[in-house]
């Protein structure tokens, strides 16, 4: 057993070993979130089916038919959508819990050593696991349209991937700072909704590109989860739906960047997480 | 063999931050972003040749600086039982967050060399709707033992916790007995080579003490190091070796744990620091006040210890004598045990006080005390109206002495004695002449 040295500003070498000896932590703490939320429900797990199909719905109502919005290529309007709605609910989701993740858990945080990180990398799993859920019906519906994917599919892991990370490097800022300055959460409601009408959920990005031009596209492509959910089409629905590579770079790159910039800045107040919570 | 635990010049400080009456608060994003704009206005505004100091760490929204520790440095062998006592606030706690890696030191250092399970809180993790079968693993993980670990001990933490008939409904069902019995009971089945225990044991009912204090025997037995921390002082001399005393962060005494106790004990029958005169934790009128007291055998000049089994006097001095004046005293043992009371009462000649008298002396002819500290509180009346009324009022000691011709050391056993004799009869004398006082 190698000796361990507790010391101010002393940079954790044995916290990345530590991350992989409490690893089981992150499932178990995704696990208890889960069966905490449907123990006393009615409905029980149905409710995480029942939610991305409403709003699925809704969606398809008015923005497909009432506002008349065009659909990419010749997949349906619905299915369209519900591409793009799957990985922003998760995305909105988890950016959500995770950013009250520390101070939900504050029992925790005060009174037991483990690497804090995994706290709100557990909250994202839990919307990882309601993804899975929403994936069910994404099957569901491409049964009921009859339209089946092609080899793009296969490359879904990839953009569920970026998603992830998406959604971790922010969430590790937000909850950083929301332990210090309590009022930092009502950011997040509010990012949320700016974000579902920004991002391409309820219409293809391509309308942009083509009422703005290419250099504004670039622009929007910054929105990380532009790159998510043009990659989310392009695997899903096959056919006409491209990606715009300048765009999806740059939406990687940003994604890169605020990971990098999320887990420095959590490590760095993680010492007095402790003390203020 | 480097020892387990190294601490070296430990150092806590915490900064309080003062929001107005309610003391401390959050701190708000948005204020921040006002106050980093209104800063450079503030400096602009300022007259220019202004010899006032900034006066801002008076105002609200001030600093204050705290050192829950400071200094501290102590060694842990391998094996060691360690008892870490001190008063609320002495820095207890704040020590062991610091050994569990919770929190970070200001300054100092500490070398560990070994696995550390801590156990600050019972239940840590545990959650109401979730069944007591389900709490068991996920408490164990925040404690650190792998699945497969929990899986293996899993009927041994059960029946630790003689909780089967009940591990499928919610814990938020269970009585708090079970639940700290079910809590402990994960926390005991860690086997870390260094074990930290924070006042858990201080719950619970006492077969379930009885529970506790064996298993920590049998972990002690396995060669553990054990930190514990307690304020029942005899369970810290019962398991450690040995103990350090903290007090206001910090390290007052270390050693053998008995003699940190009374070390302990002792400062805590130190009533106040101030002279009793000056002191106003204090009831009543006031029309008499007590200024002090004086424990004493009598004829001896030393005051403040008493010889057990001679004669001893009492002396109060007051602030002035009044007529009809009735003083009142109770002595209470260390633990807080009330043994006497003693009062002035009528067929005392107070009342027939000189001018110059402000002393009121209660003389006994054998103290009938055993050795130990012992504390007094004293209230004085006067035409059936509290006038003063102190506790702690003065604290001393009473020394092995002779009783009768009887020697009386030191006993642990009680807080009283009395003069007595022993002589064989046979059972014929007994019955017959009743109580037999035979010369």
């Amino acid at each position: 057993m190698p000796e361990l040295i507790i010391e101010p500003g002393r940079s954790e070498r044995q916290y990345w070993r530590d991350l992989w000896r409490y690893r089981e932590l992150f499932y178990i703490l995704a696990w208890r979130d889960i069966s905490v939320r449907y123990k006393q429900t009615a409905i029980g797990v149905a409710w995480a089916l029942i939610q991305p199909l409403l709003t699925m719905l809704i969606m398809t109502v008015v923005f497909g038919k009432v506002a008349g919005l065009p659909s990419d290529g010749d997949a349906p309007y619905s299915l369209m959508v519900f591409a793009a709605m799957l990985p922003w609910q998760f995305f909105s989701t988890a950016l959500s819990t995770a950013s009250q993740s520390l101070v939900s858990n504050a029992n925790l945080i005060s009174k037991v050593y483990f690497p804090r990180m995994i706290v709100p990398a557990s909250a994202v799993i839990t919307s990882f696991v309601d993804f899975l859920l929403s994936f069910l019906i994404l099957i569901g519906m491409m049964a009921w349209y009859r339209f089946w994917p092609d080899w793009r599919i296969l490359t879904l892991p990839l953009f569920m991937a970026l998603a992830f990370l998406a959604a971790v490097g922010p969430g590790l800022w937000i909850t950083a700072m929301n332990v210090k300055y309590r009022d930092f959460r009502y950011v997040i409601p509010f990012v949320v909704q700016i974000g579902l009408y920004v991002s391409p959920v309820a219409y293809s990005s391509s309308v942009i590109r083509q009422r703005f031009g290419d250099v504004a596209f670039t622009v929007y492509s910054l929105n990380p989860m532009v790159g998510v959910i043009d990659g989310f089409r392009w695997a899903i629905l096959g056919g006409e739906a491209r990606i715009f590579w300048p765009g999806f770079l740059l939406s990687l790159v940003f994604v890169f960047l605020l990971l990098i910039v999320g887990v420095w800045h959590f490590r760095t107040t993680e010492r007095s997480f402790a003390d203020i919570i | 063999m480097p020892p387990v635990i190294r601490v070296e010049n430990l150092g806590k400080k915490y900064t309080l931050r003062h929001q107005g009456e309610a003391g401390v608060r959050y701190r708000r994003f948005s204020e921040e972003l006002l106050d980093a704009l209104k800063r450079p206005l503030r400096s602009l505004l300022r007259a220019p040749h202004s010899l006032t100091p900034s006066t801002s760490h008076l105002t609200p929204g001030s600093r204050e600086e705290f050192w829950a520790l400071r200094n501290v440095s102590f060694e842990v062998q391998q094996g060691e039982v360690l008892g870490i006592i001190g008063r609320n606030g002495a820095g207890k706690s704040t020590l062991l967050k610091i050994l569990s890696r919770i929190t970070e030191p200001t300054e100092g250092r500490v070398t560990l060399n070994g696995r550390v399970a801590s156990l600050l809180e019972v239940g840590t993790g545990f959650h109401p709707e979730l069944t007591g079968r389900e709490n068991v693993f996920l408490n164990g993980a925040v404690l650190g033992m792998s699945r497969a670990e929990i899986r293996r001990k899993f009927d041994e933490i059960v029946a630790f916790a003689e909780v089967e008939k009940f591990l499928d409904t919610p814990v938020k069902r269970y009585s708090s007995g079970m639940y700290v019995r079910l809590a402990f009971a994960v926390a005991a089945h860690l086997e870390p080579e260094i074990l930290i225990v924070d006042e858990v044991l201080a719950v619970g009912d006492q077969a379930f003490q009885r529970k506790c204090f064996s298993k920590m025997h049998s972990a002690m037995q396995e060669g553990r190091t054990i930190l514990f921390v307690s304020h029942n002082i005899p369970a810290v001399t019962d398991l450690c070796a040995t103990a350090i005393l903290l007090e206001r962060g910090h390290i007052r005494a270390a050693g053998a744990a008995v003699e940190i106790a009374g070390t302990y004990l002792t400062s805590l029958n130190v009533c106040s620091e101030l002279a009793l005169r000056d002191r106003t934790d204090r009831t009543g009128q006031g029309k008499v006040r007590l200024h002090a007291v004086e424990v004493r055998t009598t004829g001896m000049a030393d005051s403040g210890a008493a010889a057990c089994g001679q004669p001893a006097c009492f002396a109060f001095r007051l602030s002035t004598m009044i007529p009809h004046l009735v003083c009142r005293f109770t002595i209470y043992d260390e633990a807080g045990h009330p043994i006497l009371h003693m009062a002035t009462e009528a067929r005392d000649k107070v009342d027939q006080a000189a001018a110059d008298d402000d002393v009121l002396l209660c003389e006994v002819d054998e103290l009938l005390l055993a050795p130990g500290q012992y504390r007094i509180n004293v209230a004085l009346s006067a035409d059936g109206d509290v006038q003063d009324h102190v506790e702690g009022a003065a604290g001393f000691t009473v020394q092995p002495g002779v009783l009768r011709g009887r020697p009386i050391g030191d006993s642990a056993f009680a807080r009283a004695v009395m003069p007595y004799a022993w002589r064989a009869v046979s059972s014929a004398e007994l019955a017959g002449t009743g109580t037999g006082v035979r010369n």
